[in-house]
């Protein structure tokens, strides 16, 4: 097995009880990037990010250096938005960076905002999570009376001021625009793209970057040893480190910092340091590869590498990076029935399909599994998926079937309808049988 | 030709739409440039007048623009070049399909009991789109059937399809956010705050724009079925805006206003007042027959006995001597040709000048009509819109609308010179208070500020910033009466410095009574003539058609109501006007009715003042009659009749011929159609407006008098205002004009609902607006201008060309100077403002006594209102708002009855505190019922003092509560 030995970057602290303290994070090296981000020119800043091939870690997967790079020219004021709403079932990464590592993410920021020139930058933090909440107020404060957030930082010149804010509870506000919303007292709803592209008309219709908390936790790492040492991370196209976050029916569940591109789903799952294999020595029956919202991988996609070029031809994503894996005893009719509950429990309601199409496949799913199903569910299930997501509807390669790559498409204002469409399309695909089994018995064959 | 403009500069995007090349506008929306073009895309929460969502997804199609089709909302899309639309693809037809169903899915389908049925876009495209049954086998979502979410309009949350145009409406287009989405995914309704309604002026609105049955207007709901209405283009003659109306009936009842579109004037929005006061004319209250004074009583007669008896009385009075012995108050509720016959009557058969369509509660006729004007769109254009009138939210409420669009969509800024704080102060840039009767003095220090040695805080001072805002390129103030508790001149006098300082500056009327500046126009005010024109400088020209006038100008309703006073008026004739509730000083009104010889009033309500007249006229009231009538920029649009009036009521028009013929006079008006031709024919300012003109798409949009420069740069947003053709579309919100039968004026042309597609302001803009050089006072200007050439010298020759040619292109000229009148009168110049009378000073500032301010609230004891049974309870009552600075020296607390006394009466109000209102001043609004607020004025002071006190007697002085 070709488990990477690379020491790890941004859990490195984790270990340690006080990193989430100033003095903790100073001493093991904190705020060192920020010193040296500051002696060079933001344009030189942009250049080591955009070297590192740092790919955002919120679901899109897009290259941080190459999106600061779109915001339009002298446009100012510009913002700068932290995305910690972390909310997507499964994915329970940004957490512990914000509770255990504040100062690293905010090192990150500092150096980001330096970078874009932004004029304020707001941390966003998901409404439930207390802890990483307090840490961060209490890590922006010690941060602002050490001098390194406030005015002329660190004797540079250079002011920023960091707002703290946190949600109310929505997965929804988690998406970028819908994120922009809520911080500006809105309710919170995406926005339609085009034309409401952050880095175009953002917060408050400004030029504005929206990354997630792990994303930027990489940055003080890259700025103190380089974009290129990051990059030589990885293979060519998947470069560097991520935490995944394993959960579901493993040996050890858990957020694990894995080498990219080297590193497999295989090696995620049954590698001694990683997931240890499944649980009571189970077989696997399939896992969700990149957070609920992806389309199932089934075990013949097991060795695929943790690499977004190969894995979205493949069919599906690595999203925001949790891997949920279930074993023979789950059920397929109530794992699919689930995962839509949660995405029509979170449909903000702002556009048709998502609104009345999420629940309406909730209703129908909930009927199967409760043994009131019909021979005709199946397609409509479909079909109405269809007028949610046009198909053909993204899927790896099985049973001498082509793969159908990602993304998705979608009536829809934002991919959270279409995220409603993959447990009931990947849960058809394979396990059309188990459904047909509910619907002719009356009911759910695992009790 | 087709080479020729491509060779040209293109100015077009060519896109294809299903297979067909078409052009759109640069920045046009696809949705809108398929629908210019023929091609329907349906849709629910596209509106354009208001920002796209793109949230219903029902305009999905499948759009190219060169990366391979893709689905994409139409009504978020701006066209490009080349781009390529097909609304008609399988995986367009098929998403419709789906979002149809999904609509569908939850929908109570109850169209049978829904007013929506018939004349609903679910209804229709479901027809049209849908599917024929439901695969949806699941419960149903469920609501409390209707909810009532203000005083008239209830929502109905089942049926709601959630298209965010109420909200958006509320929040952006009205400014009042009171109605927002609430909860989530399936469970997503729209709903009020708690404990908080949807206490909009503009909440009807919503109601029209819902393309389902869930907002329903309680004063139209369960009334009439939309396949049994039957529907006339108008004008709403509730305020001086002029707000286009779709005007409904069934069964020869109104039962329903709807907006429509028009560029110019109110975009399909009205206000609520002006949506549901028909109520009034169905009212059982209505004159439907004349009455006569028998003693005590009036008791019901025949036509033929009240019009003996009201000849009588006029014969009588017109044998003896006196300018004023017989008088005319009022006229602003009339239409323009109902005007014109009774300024015609006054002037030959009655033989008095002594004619007032205002009463005592707006400006001089002179500076209404002689400043320079403005359009609605050249005020919305300028730089800086100067507000010096009263809180226009209440009294004129879609110029509110269109004012606030302005400043917040389109970077006017608002400077506001007020008493106290009014609905657009939270709109101003800056926002300045003046003392009642000092107006001039504000004005003058601001324009002798010096705007350059700013010291510091410059920014922060908002005098500085208005002082820097009036040296603006293009200014336009808005012009009215702040309040009735201080003499206009001060606000003339204001005007008048600020037409010295800025050459360029032009005048929006903010006179509020329906038809104010149509009764100005055609002579309805002392010294003036049809028109626009003096009674000393257009003697000569009316004489010859219309025999000896008067030899010199009358008195004003003020002077009237005194000489009526003092018993030297013997026969008042009161003509819509009840000077008891609407002349500022009570006591003069009451007065003047008691010492009149005679009254005479024609209504069509027995008002207060009514009651004490000899003779009450019935008249047929607004619904009831066609002819037209003119808004506050001197914009003439039609009214048309839809259902008949009760009893034997009549126009005001056929009155004054009646009692013209009877006085044995002949006023040679037959018919509607008579009158408005005599108007273009001898009326110098509205020469050219013909009948066929205004019955044309041209008139569509209302014709506006005499040379009005437009604001030519002003153009709406394209995302804000495609525009639609005025007011069409699948979608109720927008009437279905061509269905508008046309009828009375005598033309059948019909409005052409392409005719939407103008620029605004179109017919009469003159390109760049016009340097203003000459007199612009006097409403004409100089230089070359279209349609202007050698024809119009010709015209110019003789009044007998001037008949012979008709058309609408003519623009007449001034008369050329004295040398070459020959024996057939000139035409005579318009009326030029000769600046402010002498104005009285106001007392000097003591330390006991403060100013009283007085205006109008939209929902008054007015008589519309009043009749109104879902707006009566609406109208918030008096109470005497004070800066709690200046409640304290009395020891008492906001909520306790305090007694107010001035020079003319005492009054006790509940007292409320308001930091609105300066130290210095008080507020109790006007007209409100068990308001005093006339009762403490005395049109003979120049400001009204006041003084407050405890009121032991009345109340408990202690408690606060
Ligand atoms: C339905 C939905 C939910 C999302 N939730 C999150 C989230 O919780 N956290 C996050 O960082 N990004 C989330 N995103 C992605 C963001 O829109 C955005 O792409 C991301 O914050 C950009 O940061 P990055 O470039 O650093 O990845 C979500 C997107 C969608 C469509
Ligand atoms: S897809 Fe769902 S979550 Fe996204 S905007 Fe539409 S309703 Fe809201
Ligand atoms: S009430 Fe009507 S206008 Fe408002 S969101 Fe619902 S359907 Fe749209
Ligand atoms: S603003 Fe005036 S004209 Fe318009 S609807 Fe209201 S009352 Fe009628
Ligand atoms: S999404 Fe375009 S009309 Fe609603």
């Amino acid at each position: 097995m070709a488990v990477s030995d690379r020491s790890p970057i941004v859990t490195t602290r984790f270990e340690r009880g006080d990193a989430h303290t100033l003095e903790g994070y100073l001493a093991t090296g904190g705020y060192a990037g920020l010193r040296k981000a500051l002696a060079m020119t933001p344009d030189e800043v942009i250049e080591q990010v955009k070297a590192a091939n740092l790919q955002g870690r919120g679901g899109a997967g897009f290259p941080a250096g190459a999106k600061w790079s779109f915001l339009p020219k002298d446009v100012f004021p510009r913002y700068f938005v932290v995305n910690g709403d972390e909310s997507e079932p499964g994915t329970c990464k940004d957490r512990p960076l914000m509770e255990r590592d504040p100062h690293q993410l905010i090192e990150g920021l500092l150096i980001s905002c330096y970078a874009v020139r932004a004029s304020q930058a707001f941390i966003y933090v998901r409404g439930e999570m207390a802890l990483a909440q307090e840490r961060l107020a209490i890590a922006l404060n010690g941060a602002y009376a050490a001098g390194y957030i406030g005015k002329d930082i660190l004797g540079s010149g250079w002011s920023l001021d960091v707002i703290l804010h946190w949600g109310a509870g929505a997965y929804i506000v988690g998406e970028e625009t819908a994120l922009i919303e809520s911080l500006e007292g809105q309710r919170g709803m995406p926005r339609l793209k085009p034309p409401y592209f952050p880095a175009a008309k953002g917060l408050y219709m400004q030029p504005t970057v929206v990354n997630n908390v792990e994303t930027l936790s990489y940055i003080p790492w890259v700025m103190q040893h380089g974009g290129e040492a990051y990059a030589a991370i990885g293979t060519e196209k998947a470069t560097g480190l991520r935490l995944f976050a394993l959960s579901g029916h493993v040996r050890r569940p858990g957020v694990y910092e894995v080498e990219m591109g080297t590193t497999t789903f295989r090696d995620l799952v049954e590698a001694p340091v990683y997931g240890g294999g499944m649980r009571h020595g189970n077989k696997l029956k399939a896992f969700v590869p990149g957070g609920a919202s992806a389309p199932w991988f089934y075990p013949e996609q097991l060795d695929l590498p943790l690499d977004s070029s190969v894995v979205g031809p493949a069919g599906s994503m690595l999203g925001s990076g949790a891997v949920v894996i279930m074993d023979e005893t789950t059920c397929a009719v109530r794992a699919a029935w689930r995962l839509v509950r949660f995405f029509a429990h979170e449909s903000c309601g702002k556009c048709t399909p998502c609104r009345e199409g999420a629940s309406w496949i909730e209703k129908i799913l909930r009927r199967i599994e409760k043994g009131n199903g019909r021979e005709e569910d199946l397609d409509l299930l479909l079909d109405v998926g269809d007028n949610i997501s046009p198909g053909p509807f993204p899927r790896p390669a099985v049973d001498g079937e082509e793969a159908v790559p990602f993304p998705y498409k979608q009536t829809t204002i934002c991919p959270l309808g279409p995220s409603t469409v993959s447990p009931v399309h990947s849960s058809i695909l394979r396990f059309r049988d188990e459904y047909r089994i509910h619907i002719k018995e009356g009911g759910c064959p695992y009790g | 030709m087709a080479e020729q403009t491509e060779q040209a500069e293109k100015t077009t995007v060519t896109i294809t739409v299903d297979g067909r090349q078409v052009e759109a506008q640069p920045g046009e929306l696809v949705i809108a440039a398929a629908e210019r073009h023929g091609v329907y895309i349906p849709r629910f929460c596209y509106h354009p007048r208001m920002r796209s969502v793109g949230m219903c997804r029902m305009c999905v199609v499948e759009i190219d623009s060169g990366r391979g089709p893709a689905l994409q909302p139409a009504c978020m899309l701006p066209v490009a070049e080349g781009m390529t639309v097909d609304t008609q693809s399988a995986k367009s037809k098929k998403v419709q399909d789906g979002v149809l169903e999904f609509l569908l899915i939850n929908h109570p389908l109850d169209c049978p009991v829904c007013d929506k049925g018939g004349e609903c876009p679910l209804q229709d495209q479901t027809l049209a789109f849908g599917p024929g049954e439901s695969r949806f086998v699941e419960e149903k979502r469920h609501f409390a059937k209707p909810i009532a979410i203000s005083e008239l309009v209830y929502l109905d949350r089942e049926r709601c399809i959630l298209c965010d145009r109420c909200t958006r409406f509320a929040n952006e287009v009205a400014g009042d956010p009171l109605i927002s989405f609430i909860d989530r995914g399936n469970h997503t309704q729209i709903n009020t705050f708690p404990d908080e309604p949807f206490a909009s002026y503009f909440s009807g609105n919503t109601v029209q724009i819902c393309p389902v049955g869930a907002l329903l207007a309680k004063p139209y709901r369960f009334r009439a079925r939309p396949w049994d209405l039957d529907q006339v283009e108008s004008t709403c003659t509730s305020c001086s805006v002029g707000c286009r109306i779709a005007l409904q009936s069934s069964s020869n009842r109104l039962v329903r206003k709807l907006g429509v579109d028009v560029d110019p004037v109110n975009w399909g929005w009205l206000c609520d007042k002006g949506r549901f006061d028909f109520e009034a004319i169905n009212s059982d209250d209505r004159l439907g027959a004349p009455l006569v004074r028998q003693g005590e009583e009036l008791a019901q007669a025949s036509w033929a006995e009240a019009l003996a008896r009201a000849t009588e009385a006029l014969d009588r009075a017109g044998r003896r001597p006196g300018r004023e012995s017989i008088a005319v108050l009022g006229g602003a509720r009339l239409g323009n040709e109902d005007a014109y016959a009774w300024s015609k009557l006054a002037r030959t058969v009655l033989g008095t000048d002594s004619v007032d369509a205002q009463l005592g509660d707006g400006l001089p006729a002179q500076a209404v009509l002689g400043l320079p004007r403005a359009t609605i769109d050249a005020a919305c254009g300028a730089d800086t819109i100067v507000l010096l009138g009263p809180d226009l939210k209440e009294e004129l409420p879609v110029l509110y609308l269109r004012l606030r669009d302005a400043v917040v969509n389109r970077g006017a800024k608002l400077v506001e010179l007020s008493p106290v704080e009014t609905g657009m102060t939270r709109y101003a840039t800056a926002s300045l208070r003046y003392r009642p009767g000092e107006a001039a003095q504000l004005v003058r220090s601001l324009l002798e500020l010096r705007t350059g040695d700013d010291r510091g805080n410059g920014a922060a001072d908002p005098r500085r910033q208005a002082a820097e805002l009036l040296r603006a390129d293009s200014v336009v103030c808005v012009l009215g009466r702040p309040s009735l508790a201080e003499a206009p001149e001060p606000v003339c006098e204001a005007a008048a410095a600020l037409v010295d300082a800025l050459p360029g500056i032009s005048f929006l009327s903010a006179l509020r009574r329906a038809n104010v500046h149509g009764a100005l126009d055609m002579g309805l005010a002392p010294g003036l003539l049809p028109g626009r024109v003096s009674l000393e400088k257009g003697r000569r020209w009316f004489s010859r058609e219309w025999g000896s006038l008067p030899s010199e100008p009358g008195l004003d309703a003020t002077g009237i109501l005194e000489a009526a006073a003092n018993g030297r008026v013997a026969c008042l004739v009161l003509l819509g006007a009840d000077p008891l509730a609407d002349f500022p000083d009570r006591d003069l009104a009451r007065r003047a009715l008691a010492g009149a010889g005679s009254v005479i009033a024609v209504d069509s309500f027995l008002t207060d003042s009514a009651r004490q007249a000899d003779v009450v006229l019935a008249a047929s009231s607004f619904g009831e009659k066609s002819g037209t009538t003119t808004n506050l920029e001197g914009r003439v649009s039609r009214l048309h009749q839809k259902v008949t009036a009760p009893g034997t009521a009549r126009a005001d028009w056929m009155i004054a011929a009646e009692l013209a013929f009877r006085l044995g006079g002949d006023l040679g008006l037959d018919s509607l159609e008579a009158v408005w031709d005599e108007i273009e024919r001898l009326a110098p300012s509205h020469q050219g407006i013909t009948r066929e003109r205004l019955s044309s798409p041209e008139g569509f949009d209302g014709i506006v008098v005499g040379d009005v420069p437009d604001a030519s740069d002003h153009q709406a947003p394209p995302s804000m205002a495609q525009s639609d053709s005025p007011g069409i579309s699948g979608v109720a919100g927008h009437v279905k004009v061509d269905t508008l039968a046309s009828t009375g004026m005598g033309s059948e042309a019909r409005p052409d609902p392409q005719s939407g597609d103008q620029p605004a302001g179109a017919p009469e803009a003159l390109g760049q607006a016009a340097t203003v050089t000459g007199p612009r006072g006097m409403g004409y200007t100089e230089g070359e201008e279209p349609g202007a050439g050698a024809e119009a010298e010709a015209v110019e020759a003789t009044v007998e060309a001037e008949h012979g040619s008709g058309g609408g292109e003519d623009v007449f000229r001034p008369s050329g100077g004295g040398g070459d009148q020959g024996t057939t009168p000139q035409r005579p110049p318009l009326l030029s403002w000769a600046g402010p009378g002498t104005t009285r000073p106001p007392p000097p500032r003591d330390r006991y006594s403060l100013r009283l301010v007085s205006s109008r609230r939209l929902y008054d004891d007015g008589t519309l209102v009043h009749h109104s049974p879902s707006l009566a309870p609406l109208a918030a009552g008096a109470h005497l708002r004070v800066h709690p600075g200046d409640l304290q020296p009395l020891g008492v607390s906001s909520g306790t009855r305090v007694g107010i006394t001035s020079s003319r009466g005492r009054a006790v109000l509940e007292a409320v505190t308001d930091p609105g209102v300066p130290q210095g001043t008080v507020f109790v609004a006007f007209n409100q019922p068990g308001s005093a607020a006339s009762g403490l004025i005395d049109v003979g002071q120049p400001v009204t003092e006041v003084r407050l006190e405890t009121t032991p007697q009345d109340g408990d002085p202690g408690s606060g509560g």
